[in-house]
């Protein structure tokens, strides 16, 4: 027999239901039948580490010199923590991010709105937390776009985020939304997560980390599931 | 405590920051299975850009190919397929898989990521996990644990492949909990030489098992 530690389940009221109707692409995508739930076994409490390198490639921290040239828009750290739910730092584990450039357009080929491409800036990087789950990137603020989701339609400025963590159980893609962004309340992407967790997805101002005459900063803590308290055999 | 980071979903555009090439294949890592190049310009592409050479991973190669369909049975083709499995004897590449007298395989990882294509249609190259432990004294069957994500999916679907040709299926503790009608949801199809087939159903008749994990 194996010991098992599970995570935690899913918090209520922290996330957003698949049927989301505001977000109308969730409504030919999300499923009718209620979810069916399992014991967490040896395959959700394991999950790949320490071979990053070989599976995506070397770490990108510098999302600001990608071609030959600068990245053209205001520089931003972006940096924080990768915690669980008990507040114990997430070491070595993979954070992936990408966004949009300054003027709100993506590199991919599927984004056609009007807004110029920077061929400095693919605006997708890899890193990996530390010790004390802390992980850094350095990038440009990127811009808001439109959408085609109702009319007027505009994302509000953000960062898509990654993690893996330490198993499949705690397995997360978020966005990261800037403090004070007028479109947040409009968006219905942010809004399909509860009202009192949406707050959670927000990035906070900090002078602290900025440097001087050169970046300003945003720090986002990420928390993933923690482990319960009852170890299982399995 | 403090509370969860919410999910959001990985809208259309993830397709230069999370499918690496290679990724779809878990047993040489070859080529672009996986990625979709045609949807990035020339000179954007980040991941694993230097194709580095790998063994081959031991075991029973199998090919795994499927659609993904939406609720109106429309593949979708911005949709990606995340894999974790154990290696071809039953070992999980983890830290917290402990059992020292399975044996791990230094060429197989065991996780990867399939794009669908312009058709909505995902491949993967692999082998055929072993059996791992259940809850109690039980052995799971050979499984691939799954995460579906694409726009309009606000939160990963969470399933997994079994293969339909394992007669220790009918003696797995997870599959037992799922209603027998819906069971050949999470079943790929045998179509011989080592293919399978397994559709993914979003919504609506033939809805694929999602799990709550």
């Amino acid at each position: 027999m194996t010991l098992i530690l599970p995570f935690n389940r899913e918090e209520e009221g922290a996330h957003p239901s698949f049927l989301s109707p505001d977000y109308k692409a969730t409504i030919k995508r999300s499923p009718h039948q209620p979810l069916i739930r399992i014991p967490q076994t040896l395959t959700e409490v394991t999950g790949p580490a320490g071979r990053w390198d070989r599976l995506m490639g070397p770490a990108i921290a510098d999302l600001t010199k990608i071609g030959t040239g600068e990245a053209i828009g205001q520089r931003i750290i972006v940096s924080g923590r990768v915690l669980d739910e008990d507040g114990r730092p997430v070491p070595n584990t993979i954070v992936e991010v990408w966004q949009a450039n300054a003027a709100g357009r993506y590199i991919h080929k599927r984004d056609q709105w009007n807004a110029p491409l920077d061929p400095n800036f693919t605006g997708s990087g890899r890193v990996i937390t530390d010790e004390q789950g802390r992980y850094r990137f350095l990038t440009i603020t990127p811009g808001a776009y439109p959408w085609g989701n109702h009319y007027n339609a505009w994302r509000p400025a953000h960062i898509h985020f990654s993690l893996l963590g330490p198993a499949f159980a705690t397995r997360l893609v978020t966005q990261m939304y800037f403090p004070g962004d007028p479109l947040i309340p409009l968006d219905p992407i942010a809004n399909a997560v509860p009202a009192q967790a949406l707050p959670r997805m927000i990035s906070r101002f900090d002078i602290e980390t900025t440097q001087e005459a050169y970046a300003l900063s945003f720090i986002f803590d990420i928390v993933l599931r923690g482990r319960d308290a009852t170890p299982m055999e399995d | 405590m403090t509370g969860q980071t919410p999910w959001q979903t990985v809208g259309p555009y993830f397709h230069y920051a999370l499918p690496w090439k290679g990724g779809a294949d878990l047993v040489e890592g070859k080529g672009e299975a996986g990625a979709r190049m045609d949807l990035l310009p020339d000179g954007h592409y980040t991941l694993n850009p230097n194709d580095q050479p790998r063994g081959v991973a031991q075991g029973q190669v199998v090919t795994i190919s499927g659609t993904v369909f939406d609720g109106d049975g429309v593949p979708i083709p911005d949709s990606f397929v995340e894999l974790w499995q154990a290696n071809a004897v039953g070992r999980y590449d983890s830290p917290d898989d402990g059992r020292e007298d399975v044996a791990l395989d230094p060429d197989f990882i065991g996780f990867g990521r399939a794009s669908t294509d312009a058709d909505g249609v995902f491949t993967i190259r692999t082998v055929k996990p072993g059996r791992v432990p259940g809850p109690g004294n039980s052995l799971q069957a050979p499984h691939i644990a799954i995460s579906v994500m694409a726009r309009g999916i606000i939160k990963r679907m969470v399933s997994r492949i079994y293969f339909a040709d394992e007669a220790c299926n009918a003696e797995d503790p997870i599959l037992d909990l799922v209603p027998p009608a819906r069971r050949a949801t999470l079943l790929a199809v045998p179509l011989g030489a080592g293919q399978y087939r397994f559709d993914i159903r979003l919504q609506g008749e033939g809805e694929t098992v999602f799990f709550d994990v």
